[in-house]
């Protein structure tokens, strides 16, 4: 444990001190000029926008920082064989590896919190008080941090076997084919045998279903997410992640360094 | 026999190549070499020779095709045996947004350490590699020979038993080159084992119980630096001055001038009548000195043999 958590520590502060929160100026530039804009353009909805824009701009920050730092977390490392010294340690392989995930997922909590906290300082600039409805928001950036933490793992196992570039092409296939995994599982498309159907469905439930995450329309609405919702979204990310992880040990368990 | 402190058995690896990855290329063959406790073992070769392999093999950057290799009577794929070692990487390359007091308060992490320990080791180890003034810069701004001083503070901040260390005087400076020396020299007084790996044979000469010498992935010699060299002498060489003109004595054609001395090098059996004809000549001897021959030229030797083998398995492939 005491490894995961220096390696994490590190981690962390490696993004800090690498600028990766910068990105927060950008967003706190975007939240603005959408609760200036939103204002002028928009008549009774504007909530419903600051929301939906701040939800898609959380996520859309996060899962670019997730692919290519979650890429680049043993790549980087390799490359520039900082590794080296570490894995001549007592530290065990999967220890490095825990704690460059834990530790990017920490980043991932900072930062996303700290969107978090913009988005409601635009809600609020736009229309106050704000609503108990409005604390359903906080459910949504919670599901899109679990998402986060799926993405990071998946980059960190296809990091392990192949090069940066396929990695990232590979992570951001998976989740645009996650984003369909639900579809996938309940289509009734003409013409398609049964033998087919049944692959397609088996497939789906290999695939991460990120839809599992999103609840943004229920929140834009102001409508409750469902505990049970949130409760097996996490078990889900959970499970799925700890199984990613585990192969990307695996797999890096055995690899020859440079 | 007792424990030694590094035991190599039959180590090999190979690398696949090739666009499928079929074909192989044996990077080391077939090693086996033990390093005593308390000993500095010096191992040589040539650029692509096999060290930095056997090395990564041993602190298990890279897995073997065969063989095993144990440290201090454990296996290394033992993790917990890796507290008790230290490795210094070739051109070794640290967090370069971290200090160097950072780097090694990180490192230093990894074993048992209480913080304040940890404080005390890093702040002894920056100031025995004499980083101290510099403790509190990024390692972006750290010239290459004050990375190898952070990569070796880093490998000794555990008070290990064995240090490894790949190319030490790499990058370094005459100053630099003496400054490891000294430590490397510390290490085997405080009684730790030390393996490192170079192509300068003077540091091997001056610094090593024992050397190994690995040409082409397969090691060709084993021994104390003075028993691995053919000890017996090749002849003598005396240095002298001689004031004035020439004179006419066959002896001195032969006699090569660095400077206002001059040295002549003969077979044992003439060095009497040699010593009496400069001696007529009116020479002044400065020296009588054994020719022996130089690790150098025993490490030219078997490169240069493996090189003809190479290019003679190239002929007969074609």
């Amino acid at each position: 444990m005491r490894n995961i958590r220096a390696v994490a520590a590190n981690t962390f502060r490696e993004a800090v001190r690498d600028r990766v929160l910068y990105n927060l100026v950008f967003f706190a530039l975007l939240m603005m000029a959408a609760a200036i804009l939103v204002g002028q353009i928009s008549i009774g909805i504007e909530k419903d926008v600051i929301i939906s824009l701040g939800l898609t701009a959380i996520s859309v920050i996060g899962i670019l920082i997730a692919v290519f730092l979650g890429v680049a977390l043993v790549s980087k490392e390799m490359d520039k064989r900082t590794l080296y010294a570490l894995l001549a340690k007592p530290v065990h392989r999967w220890e490095f590896l825990l704690g460059k995930f834990f530790g990017l997922v920490m980043t991932l909590g900072v930062n996303t919190a700290a969107m978090a906290v913009g988005l409601y300082a635009a809600l609020w600039s736009v229309k106050h008080p704000l609503a108990p409805a409005d604390a359903y928001i906080l459910v949504a950036v919670y599901l899109i941090l679990l998402k986060l933490a799926l993405i990071v793992a998946l980059a960190l196992l296809f990091s392990c076997f192949t090069s940066p570039f396929l990695a990232i092409l590979f992570t951001a296939g998976l989740y645009v084919a996650g984003l369909f995994a639900g579809d996938l599982r309940t289509i009734q498309a003409v013409g398609l045998d049964p033998a087919t159907l049944r692959f397609m469905r088996g497939v789906s439930y290999v695939l991460p279903n990120f839809q599992n995450f999103n609840v943004m329309a229920a929140v834009v609405h102001g409508q409750p997410v469902p505990g049970s919702f949130v409760w097996s979204a996490t078990v889900y990310a959970l499970l799925y992640s700890a199984i990613v992880l585990a192969a990307a040990a695996v797999v890096f368990s055995r690899r020859n360094l440079k | 026999m007792p424990q030694a402190a590094i035991e190599i058995e039959n180590l090999s690896k190979e690398y696949p190549y090739g666009f499928l990855h079929l074909k192989r290329k044996k990077s080391l063959e077939d090693l086996s070499m033990r390093v005593e406790d308390g000993e500095v073992f010096g191992f040589l070769g040539p650029n692509g020779a096999g060290k930095s392999t056997t090395i990564k093999l041993l602190m298990r950057l890279i897995f073997p095709t065969s063989g095993s290799a144990r440290i201090l009577g454990q296996s290394i794929d033992d993790v917990s045996m890796h507290g008790s070692i230290g490795y210094l990487p070739e051109q070794p390359y640290f967090y370069d947004y971290l200090t160097a007091y950072e780097v090694l308060d990180y490192f230093a992490r990894f074993h048992a350490l209480t913080a304040g320990d940890r404080h005390t080791r890093v702040a002894a180890m920056l100031k025995k590699v004499g980083l101290d003034t510099a403790k509190k810069i990024q390692l972006r701004k750290y010239s290459k020979g004050m990375l190898q001083r952070v990569g070796l503070a880093q490998a000794i901040l555990h008070d290990p038993q064995v240090v490894v260390l790949d190319e030490p005087m790499s990058g370094l400076d005459p100053l630099g080159r003496r400054e490891v020396r000294d430590i490397i020299l510390e290490l085997k007084r405080e009684g730790r084992t030390v393996l490192f790996s170079t192509h300068v044979l003077s540091d091997a000469e001056m610094l090593c119980d024992r050397v190994g010498v690995i040409v082409g992935g397969k090691l060709r010699g084993v021994g104390a630096p003075g028993e691995l060299v053919d000890m017996k002498p090749q002849g003598m060489e005396i240095l002298f001055e001689l004031s004035g003109e020439m004179p006419n004595v066959p002896l001195l054609a032969k006699a090569m001038r660095t400077g206002d001395r001059l040295r002549v090098q003969l077979p044992d059996a003439e060095l009497y009548a040699a010593l009496d004809q400069l001696k007529a000549a009116g020479a002044r001897i400065l020296s009588v000195a054994q020719i022996k021959p130089t690790l150098e030229e025993f490490f030219m030797n078997l490169v240069e043999a493996d090189r003809a083998q190479a290019s003679a398995v190239d002929v007969s492939g074609k």
